[in-house]
């Protein structure tokens, strides 16, 4: 048989998603360094909230301060910028108050673990209606690279000029154990997991937790040996990780000091703190 | 398709944008992008597949492939 008989393998149709509906152009160029995630991350965002089909009314973005707190600034949603690690508060404010919307919180490492680390494992315990994205490049980046609660033993920082002594957090497992109802843990390599990961979070009823894993090449890449992004991305992203399919045919010693990367909890079951809170207040006014 | 009827995909840059950080350049599969100064440029055009990953990859809003 020829290969002529077989049907042409179709050309797939680029065309490329327009971000600037979503946008406030008078805002751009953004401040991010070359080659810095976020930007990454926020792309997925948009493209993730295309995809769900919500109106641009429908959403406020929350967040508190430091670099991946900058995101709401440069997107046309409701948006409101807070106090340091605080945005979870002020998201559940939001909420309780307007159940209708979908509140979507960006937030960074320091930001969510360390100075806000109550915040975020109270917001995660209600399990209220949110989606929370940890923009999580294991270090301070708007303060100069001092080591955060997520930066790896050894890795040198302008606070551990010998090498990060403390163990670091876990972000998902501690989502998990504090009650969210849904966690999961992407990546800015891996973009179009990354695209469909944020749009199951956004999704899904109560609160959904996304550790995405990025690169500050200029605070943490420079002081460890990755000269530029890509090299981040490459070694901690790619091969740093493990997709949680790939990692159910591997051995714990084959998976080793990988992170899981994927949908690692989702649980439909539990009820959702807005729609328990108004339950209580027909119960109170006796109807 | 013979060659003269291949479509080529048009290489949108935004030069305003573009922060030289090279992970288009480095994660393109088929090597077509370069950076030339400061900015990213067009280097092999005919070997561009349209894959787009450039475009998802991009933190800056800074290219797009257009077909």
């Amino acid at each position: 048989m020829s290969t002529d008989a077989k049907p042409a393998k179709k050309q797939k149709l680029s065309v490329p998603f327009d971000y600037s509906k979503y946008l406030r152009k008078d805002k751009l160029p953004h401040i991010w360094c070359p080659g810095c995630g976020h930007g990454i991350i926020l792309k997925a965002l948009l493209r993730a909230v295309d995809k769900v089909g919500l109106e641009k009314d429908d959403i406020c973005m929350v967040s508190g301060i430091g670099c991946s707190s900058r995101t709401p600034g440069y997107v046309d949603f409701n948006t409101l910028h807070t106090l340091h690690g605080r945005a979870p508060s002020f998201a559940t404010g939001i909420k309780l108050t307007n159940p209708e919307l979908n509140v979507i919180v960006t937030t960074g490492d320091g930001d969510a673990l360390a100075i806000g680390g109550n915040h975020f494992i109270h917001t995660c315990r209600r399990n209220i209606d949110m989606t929370i994205l940890v923009y999580s490049n294991a270090i301070y980046g708007m303060t100069g690279g001092q080591f955060s609660p997520t930066t790896p033993i050894g890795s040198f920082t302008h606070t551990s000029s010998y090498g990060a002594m403390e163990p670091p957090f876990d972000t998902c497992e501690m989502a998990k154990a504090a009650g969210a109802t849904f966690v999961a843990r992407a990546t800015s390599y891996h973009v179009q997991d990354l695209e469909k990961t944020l749009k199951a979070a956004i999704e899904h009823k109560g609160t959904s937790v996304v550790e995405i894993l990025d690169e500050c090449p200029v605070y943490f890449g420079r002081l460890n040996k990755m000269r530029s992004a890509s090299q981040m991305m490459e070694k901690i992203e790619k091969e740093g990780t493990v997709s949680v399919k790939q990692a159910e045919n591997l051995s714990p010693e084959e998976i080793g000091g990988r992170l899981l990367r994927g949908i690692l909890h989702h649980d439909t079951e539990t009820a959702e703190y807005c729609d328990q809170y108004a339950a209580l207040t027909e119960r109170a006014q006796g109807k | 398709m013979t060659e003269a009827a291949k479509k080529l995909p048009r290489i949108e840059i935004n030069a305003k944008f573009c922060k030289g950080c090279s992970i288009c350049v480095d994660f393109c599969p088929t090597n077509v992008l370069e950076i030339r100064g400061t900015i990213v440029a067009v280097k092999d055009l005919e070997a561009c597949t349209r894959c787009q990953l450039c475009d998802l990859r991009c933190p800056d809003f800074a290219i797009q492939v257009f077909d």
